[in-house]
């Protein structure tokens, strides 16, 4: 038997937390320690899967396949392909961040913290490994509760409000997916005999037009909350601003790529017509998310609040990418939804960073900064320039061919997506230039102090990977390039085969 | 199917003795002893009796006869229902052994009425001919009304017994009704004699039967405070001692669900259409009642009181929907229902004082700095409730939702999936209140003697395991309903 590596990643967190419930409270020096050492292993555990990936196959890789409920046609799998493998790589990486600058600012309940954290990361990835339907699904629903508690607990002041939020606006969209999910179930077992959650035979179903465009609807309302698109946004301004900053970290880095993830790996290939048919309007709400995000930035006074919206923004362009269903404009839009893991993560670690010295978020309480804290402010232009994608950081590459897969799909779109950038790098620069230049006005901020050993280290790993992935994006895409244009492929064969008459009359 | 002679039949019916006979023994103990140490004793008969009565229950799985003249019948049906009962009394027993001696109720017979419940549920549960359906639940009935006044002292709890009796008498009237009017319609008795009668082609459906049928949902409806029929839950829920809640919140509903389920899937089978619509308005109006009033409450006792209406509605999403093989999620349903209310109530319990009955929400401030761990047990039932996976809630909300999603009854599904949205909100309050905000008041320390642990622990478990591998449970409920085929 094959050693069941995506297994062991999944559920070594969950194992972690376990053992962490029963460690002493009294010793949080220990309960971090141990949760660090954990975390490293855990992304040491998962290089594999980038190293021995197979580049020459666009399918399922790793895969485990047992019976879970074989009456039912639940099964338990798992497989990455060139998508979900780098996301996974992402998420362990972000843990370990997360877990390390968390570690002066949570002094309260801190063993609950870090068992909350390792178990959102064993939800986090199940749902990127899952290739059942239903397993997908429990692992979906199971994030919500332990970033409830990190957003409810240790969040902000308006930090219940918040939370509910989160958690009922994520919850509406996916109750209508799982009964989205059963009527593909039960509409498959009807038409071909073959009653199965998997996700890989469901890629077969035939599906009639119009029923498409319902569970279409369904998946898609589901993963648009969560990406966030414009006009379901409104929960994530709210949960960013109120979380603590591992727990902002990891939102922006990864709960949001479920999103993206969401309609790169179920809503489109499972109904392609559907998608589409969907793409303008898709295409159109991204752009608004875009234009309308950026606009907000420019707004904002609190500065996470306005990393938030940039957020909106940014995921905008993935979602425009992958909906320009080309090959430039998906890669651009996988490699977009790693880079703003890094980037806007790194965003959120900055002012988590500025936020312990000084308490508040207020654009307007700083001003001058460069001159206390030189290398913070180094760091923070690096960061800043990424997320503007500038060329030579990650962020060029991924918007770049974002914009070019665009353009070729459609000029108008191309032209405001375009203007999108322009928006972007206003409300970066401005907010980095009244942050950390100009004069000292507050008296407050003459006495802080530059970062930390430890935030060093945490930075130096997020401007190393901006860095890397702009200057070395060959070793990203060669991972993702098989598997997208199979993906494409798989798309037009759909599309051109699929018989309007239909086996099985909407019912 | 073989048929009894009465002589020989007590091999099928020894659950029902041995319950009968440790409720008898209990009654002549409390006659007979101090009162001093009565609680402990009978507490322990009852629980050695339930015990065996539920082994003995297991034992019988697969048979399938029907015994005295067909008034009785022994199936996996009613064996799975028999077996649920039991479990229930075994817990509910447990919760009451530190609870009955802090309330200061009258012990001894507080046991032996919770048997005599019992014995009613088993009865009504494991019989196809309506008289003897009829008398299991008033025994099982009786027994309650009592039950619920026993706090003496308290109003409430008197005000409590006295709606449940004057309503209860009122429904079982509407019952016996209905009863008589299929009976007077067709001239029979047996639920699966009136299957083979009504389509057999004699048989001219008229509007006294409809009646019939129509008074039927209103009496069940009421023991499983379905709305419009649920105007005495709250109250009673409320009133009552809080594990008596518990028995009724599972026990009661269980057993209603059972008769119900085994009355409308084999003598009324036939008219699905009719009476389908009928019950497609109430699950609709149970869910959305029960959820939306249960946003408003700010007593523990009563949201759950309402959060099981909306649980009754979830479960007549399948009832409306009537495909046979898939009614099984129903039991699986009432199974997992069980375990997340019960493990919910006695987290109540706990925090209970004799003086100080802190079942505000605001008493649940802080449990979580408090005492973390049964904030955690609490939030795992909670959780459930809400439906949130991996927990055992989920899987039966999962089953009952695929039901109705494969009978194309998609707008159900939908009003009921939303519901369960509604319902998140005020679960997570709880949730809320116990890590999110300080405490306010002192609790002081909590009374956790091992009956208690037990229970709890024992809930969290089953909750988990349902929830991760539901397959061997759903397969047997699946066996259970096997008699409809």
């Amino acid at each position: 038997m094959v050693f069941p590596l995506l297994s062991t990643i999944i559920f070594l967190p969950l194992g972690v937390a376990l053992v962490l419930i029963l460690l002493p409270r009294k010793n949080p020096l220990l309960i971090k320690v141990f949760t660090l050492i954990w975390t490293i292993l855990e992304f040491g555990l998962s290089l594999p899967l980038f190293f021995n990936f197979n580049e020459k196959t666009a399918g399922m890789q790793f895969m485990e396949n047992l019976d879970w409920f074989p009456e039912f046609g639940i099964g338990y799998i798992l497989g990455v392909d060139g998508i979900s493998m780098l996301l996974v790589l992402l998420t362990t990486f972000l843990t370990v961040l997360c877990v390390l600058c968390s570690w002066n600012s949570i002094t309260d309940k801190v063993k609950e913290y870090y068992a909350s954290f390792l178990l959102l990361e064993t939800a986090m990835l199940g749902a990127l490994c899952a290739l059942d339907l239903v397993l997908f699904y429990i692992f979906w629903e199971l994030m919500l509760v332990p970033m409830y508690l990190l957003i409810g607990v240790w969040g902000g002041p308006r930090r219940i409000y918040a939370a509910i939020k989160f958690f009922l606006f994520t919850m509406v969209g996916s109750v209508l997916m799982l009964l989205a999910i059963m009527a593909l179930y039960f509409h498959y077992g009807r038409d071909t005999g073959l009653y199965t959650f998997n996700l890989l035979d469901l890629y077969k179903a035939n599906i009639p037009v119009m029923k498409q465009y319902w569970l279409f609807a369904a998946f898609a309302l589901s993963f648009a909350i969560k990406v966030p698109m414009f006009p379901f946004h409104t929960w994530l301004p709210d949960a960013h601003t109120e979380a603590p900053t591992a727990g902002s970290v990891i939102l922006a880095g990864v709960l949001l790529k479920m999103g993206t993830y969401g309609f790169l790996r179920f809503a489109i290939p499972l109904f392609p017509q559907a998608a589409f048919a969907a793409a303008p309007i898709i295409s159109i709400l991204a752009l608004i998310g875009i234009i309308y995000g950026a606009i907000m930035c420019i707004m904002q006074t609190d500065l996470k609040r306005l990393i938030a919206y940039s957020s909106v923004s940014h995921l905008g362009y993935v979602m425009l990418g992958i909906f320009a269903f080309n090959m430039q404009g998906l890669e651009g839009g996988i490699y977009q939804m790693l880079n703003h893991g890094v980037s806007t993560g790194g965003l959120f670690l900055i002012v988590g960073m500025i936020y312990e010295r000084r308490h508040t978020r207020m654009i307007a309480d700083f001003g001058g900064l460069s001159k206390v804290m030189p290398r913070l402010a180094v760091f923070f232009m690096i960061i800043t320039l990424s997320s503007i994608a500038l060329p030579g950081t990650n962020g060029f590459v991924g918007e770049f061919l974002i914009l070019l897969g665009v353009f070729r799909s459609n000029i108008s779109y191309g032209v405001l997506a375009a203007s999108g950038v322009i928006l972007g790098a206003v409300y970066m620069l401005w907010m980095f230039q009244r942050v950390m230049f100009g004069q000292i006005t507050k008296e407050e901020n003459r006495g802080l102090k530059d970062i930390s050993k430890r935030e060093t280290v945490i930075l130096c790993a997020i401007v190393f990977f901006i860095f890397f992935m702009g200057l070395y994006s060959q070793a990203f895409f060669r991972k993702m390039d098989a598997t997208a244009a199979g993906y494409l492929q798989n798309m037009q064969t759909k599309i051109a085969s699929y018989n309007p008459a239909g086996p099985v009359p909407w019912r | 199917m073989v048929v009894m002679k009465p002589e020989l039949a007590f091999g099928w019916i020894m659950p029902e003795i041995v319950i009968t006979l440790s409720a008898v023994f209990i009654l002549l103990l409390s006659a007979f002893r101090r009162k001093s140490d009565i609680g402990r004793l009978a507490g322990g008969v009852s629980l050695i009796g339930a015990g065996l009565a539920f082994f003995l229950t297991c034992r019988l799985w697969n048979s399938d006869v029907d015994i005295y003249n067909g008034l009785y019948t022994i199936d996996n049906f009613g064996l799975f229902f028999k077996a649920l009962v039991l479990v229930i009394s075994l817990l509910v027993t447990l919760l009451s052994l530190r609870y009955v001696e802090r309330e200061e109720m009258i012990k001894g017979e507080y046991y032996a009425l919770l048997l005599f419940g019992i014995l009613g549920m088993m009865i009504m549960v494991s019989s196809n001919h309506f008289v003897t359906i009829f008398i299991g639940l008033e025994v099982m009935s009786i027994a309650i009304y009592v039950l619920c006044g026993l706090l003496i002292g308290n109003p409430r709890s008197a005000e409590a017994s006295l709606k449940y009796f004057l309503l209860g008498a009122f429904a079982t009237a509407f019952l016996l009704y209905g009863i008589a009017l299929i009976y007077g319609t067709t001239g029979i008795l047996d639920v699966r004699e009136i299957a083979r009668y009504v389509t057999s082609g004699n048989f001219l459906i008229t509007p006294a039967f409809m009646a019939g049928m129509a008074l039927l949902i209103v009496g069940f409806g009421f023991k499983t405070a379905s709305v419009p029929f649920h105007m005495w839950t709250p109250d009673v829920y409320e009133g009552a001692p809080t594990s008596i809640t518990a028995y009724m919140a599972t026990g009661v509903k269980a057993a209603a669900f059972g008769a119900f389920l085994r009355v409308f899937y084999t003598a009324l089978y036939p008219f699905l259409t009719e009476w389908s619509g009928m019950l497609w308005i109430i699950a609709v109006l149970t869910m959305t009642l029960g959820n939306i009033t249960a946003l408003m409450q700010n007593d523990i006792k009563r949201m759950l009181a309402y959060s099981s209406i909306a649980h009754a509605g979830y479960i007549l999403i399948a009832f409306a929907v009537g495909d046979r093989i898939f009614s099984a999620s129903i039991l699986f349903y009432l199974l997992v229902y069980t375990f997340m209310n019960i493990g919910a109530f006695a987290v109540v319990i706990l925090l209970g004082r004799k003086e100080a009955p802190n079942t505000g929400i605001e008493s649940y401030a802080g449990l979580a700095t408090r005492h973390p761990m049964i904030a955690l047990a609490m939030s795992v039932f909670l959780l459930s409730l809400a439906g949130v996976p991996p927990l055992a809630g989920f899987m039966g909300k999962f089953y009952v939702l695929s039901d109705a999603i494969k009978a194309g009854y998609y707008w159900l599904a939908i009003i009921g999936v939303l519901n369960s949205v509604v319902a998140v909100y005020y679960y997570l309050r709880v949730i809320m209140y116990m890590y999110f905000k300080e405490p306010e008041g002192e609790i002081g320390r909590m009374d956790l003697s091992p009956a208690y642990a037990v229970v709890i622990v024992v809930s969290i478990w089953a909750l988990i395991h349902m929830g991760v591998f539901p397959r061997s449970f759903l397969l047997i409920a699946r066996e259970s309903v096997n008699i409809f085929m």
